[in-house]
Order: C-alpha cells, then structure tokens, then sequence
C-alpha cells in the first residue's frame, strides 16, 4: 500500500528529529543537531535493506516518490513565505554580513570537493 | 459570486496554496522553455514566489511573505518547516550510499571551516560598524551563519533586541541570496557533482537556500546538500555562543 511508504518515511523523520534533539540536549541546547540529515541517513539504510529483499513494493515506493516530486513545489511555496521585505530593507551591516559569507563559501566549494576521494591523490590521505 | 468564491478558497488555504503553486510552476517552466531552458522552470518559479513573498510583505507589513495575505495562507503550512523537511528526507530516497560516503569528509571540513568564515565575517563586519562588545559580535557573526544561529546566540548572550533584529536580517539576507545566486553561479563554482554539493550544503548552511538553490540548479543533488546543511544550523547553535564567543571574548573582551 502506499501509505507503506510515507509511513515509513514519518517513522524515519521522527526517529531522525528525536535523535537530533536527544543531541541537542545533551551538548546543552535546546536546538535540533542535524535530524533531518539522521532522518534521510536512515531511510536510505532501511530501504536500501528492504529493497535488497524485496520487502519494498513497488506502490510503497510510489508514496516516498510523491514527496519528492512535491519537492520544487514546496520550496517554492517556502520561498513565497519568506520575509524578503526585511533582507531588502536591512541596511548596509546586514548586507554585508550575509553577503559576505554567501561569497565566501562560493568560493570554497571547488577547493574542498577536490577532498572527496574520487581524485586519486586525496584517496590515500583521506584513508589514513 | 465572487464572494462565495472568495470564501471558499479561504475556507481551504492549503488547497488554495497547491492552485496557486501548480499554475505558478505550470508559468514558470513554461518562461523556461522560451529561454530554451537555458534558465531553468524551478529557478524562476522560486524567483517568483520571492517576488510574492515581497509583494505580500509590502502589503500587510507581515513576515511571512505572501502567507500573510488571507487567502494565501496556506503557503505557510505548504512551505512550512514541517513539510519542508518531510520532502527533504523523501529525496534522499535513491541515494547511493557510495556517494553519501564520498562526500562524508569535505562535507564535515566545509561545516566546520564555513561556520567559523562566517562567524569571522559576521563579527568583523559587527565591528567595522561599531558594535565592538564579543556579545554584539557573536551575535551577529552567528546570524552570518543562519537567521536560526543569530536570534539562539543573541539570547543566550542577553544581546539586545536591535543586535538580534541586526542579526536575524544578515541571516535572511544570506539564505535569500543563497537561492538566488546558485543557479547562476553553480558552474563557476563547480557545483556539478555530489561531492560538490556537499560541500556547498555545508558551506552555505541555510536549509531554506539550500533546498531552494539546488532545487533551482540540478534537483539530483539536492538529497546531498541538504543533508550537511540539515547539519550546519544545530551545529551553530552549539560552537557560536560557546567556542566563537569565548574567543571574541579573548580578542576583544
């Protein structure tokens, strides 16, 4: 059934958001650390291992894949509910602050991909 | 008739929120196949809902954009951080774990490395315009990081309420050129692959431009940067008021 799916999707979210919390209380911070990323980790785990035994049909499949394709429409939704007047109106300071980080991180991308073990060289020191 | 319209469509505003956004994505992609898809349907259909966002600022003096406006309410729910995150975690669905692994190392260095950048540019800018005590630096070096990271800082270090405001808008000016600038920057900047997604998730941090500068760029990546930058935020919260403050505090106390 399709509600399969989004079950087992809810069930990642909420274990995912409750160990980002669990986290966040221990290091003392009433902040989620990270748990829609546990959450993603773990359904990618739990479907890959249901797949691999062909636990998952094919209409559950479909109920994680509406979500996914409702993803552009929802972002757009979210971006249509921000507060754009305010980043207009801040004055200089904030312009800056934002903007200067945004350009910052620009520019690390491709010195820190390079990382990733997919070039040869960084393989070895990665693994040591 | 109009009225009964009118009230019905309000009656239902999530209803209403998936009218609007369908023929809003229906409009945009197909302005993109006049560019020839040289400008892609998605970053034009986020480039419009920010258009709304503002007009609907405009009008009710509101922050939530066009949620605001009655019968647009239901953007909120629609793009709220509840089904936000719940169509985050469905595309991770298909993700090789191969690529997640390779993308592990530089994603964790771009997180770390782009919180203290940020934090440093924050509290440098903070400083440049005169808000020289670490508190109002933290404060606004954390909303260089996150519009989430500012307000938690600012509170715990007791900033005022004028610092927090300051801080909260460098965020929403952060997250807001994040969805704007990626697509076209995305090339220059190598932002083609997994790994490199990654990365950016991890130096950008912002869920909210993330999510919508990779929905605007390649939607295949956007399971991997998201999942560093779903990080970043938490992360923040954690370091800025302790670790970031205490050095500020060393520097400039």
């Amino acid at each position: 059934m399709l509600i399969y799916g989004v079950a087992l999707m809810s069930g990642c979210m909420i274990v995912g958001t409750f160990l980002g919390r669990l986290v966040g209380h221990l290091v003392g911070i009433n902040s989620d650390v990270g748990g829609v990323g546990i959450a993603m980790l773990l359904l990618v785990l739990v479907t890959r291992y249901l797949m691999d035994r062909d636990k998952f049909s094919k209409l559950a499949q479909e109920g994680i894949k509406f979500w996914s394709a409702m993803y552009i429409p929802i972002v757009v939704a979210m971006a249509a509910s921000q507060n754009v007047v305010a980043a207009f109106n801040a004055g200089a300071l904030a312009f800056i602050a934002g903007l200067g980080s945004v350009a910052a991180g620009f520019l690390l991308i491709r010195p820190l991909a390079a990382l990733s073990p997919k070039s040869g060289s960084a393989e070895t020191s990665a693994a040591e | 008739m109009f009225d009964i319209l009118y009230s019905t469509m309000e009656k239902v505003p999530l209803i209403t929120a998936f009218l609007t956004v369908g023929v809003i994505m229906w409009v945009s992609y197909a302005i993109g196949k006049l560019t020839n898809n040289r400008v892609h349907g998605s970053a034009i259909a986020i480039l419009v809902g920010l258009i709304l966002a503002y007009v609907g600022g405009e009008i009710t003096g509101g922050k939530k954009g066009i949620s605001d406006v009655a019968l647009f309410s239901g953007f909120a729910l629609m793009g709220g951080s509840m089904l936000r995150d719940f169509a985050i975690v469905s595309t991770a669905f298909g993700v090789k774990l191969e690529e997640l692994k390779k993308a592990g190392l530089p994603g964790v260095l771009a997180l770390i490395i782009s919180v203290i950048i940020a934090t440093v540019i924050g509290a440098a800018t903070a400083y440049a315009f005169g808000y020289t005590s670490p508190v109002d630096m933290a404060t606004i070096g954390g909303g260089a990081t996150t519009f989430i990271v500012g307000p938690v800082t600012g509170a715990a270090l007791g900033a005022s309420s004028e610092v927090i405001a300051l801080s909260v808008a460098a965020g929403v000016v952060k997250s807001i050129a994040v969805m704007i600038l990626t697509p076209f920057l995305a090339k220059i900047a190598g932002l083609d692959n997994p790994a490199a997604a990654a990365v950016y998730g991890g130096l950008m941090g912002t869920t909210s431009g993330v999510s919508a500068g990779l929905a605007a760029t390649d939607p295949k990546l956007v399971p991997y940067g998201a999942l560093t930058a779903t990080f970043y935020t938490g992360f923040g919260c954690l370091v800025v008021p302790s670790i970031g403050y205490m050095t500020l505090v060393a520097l400039f106390g």
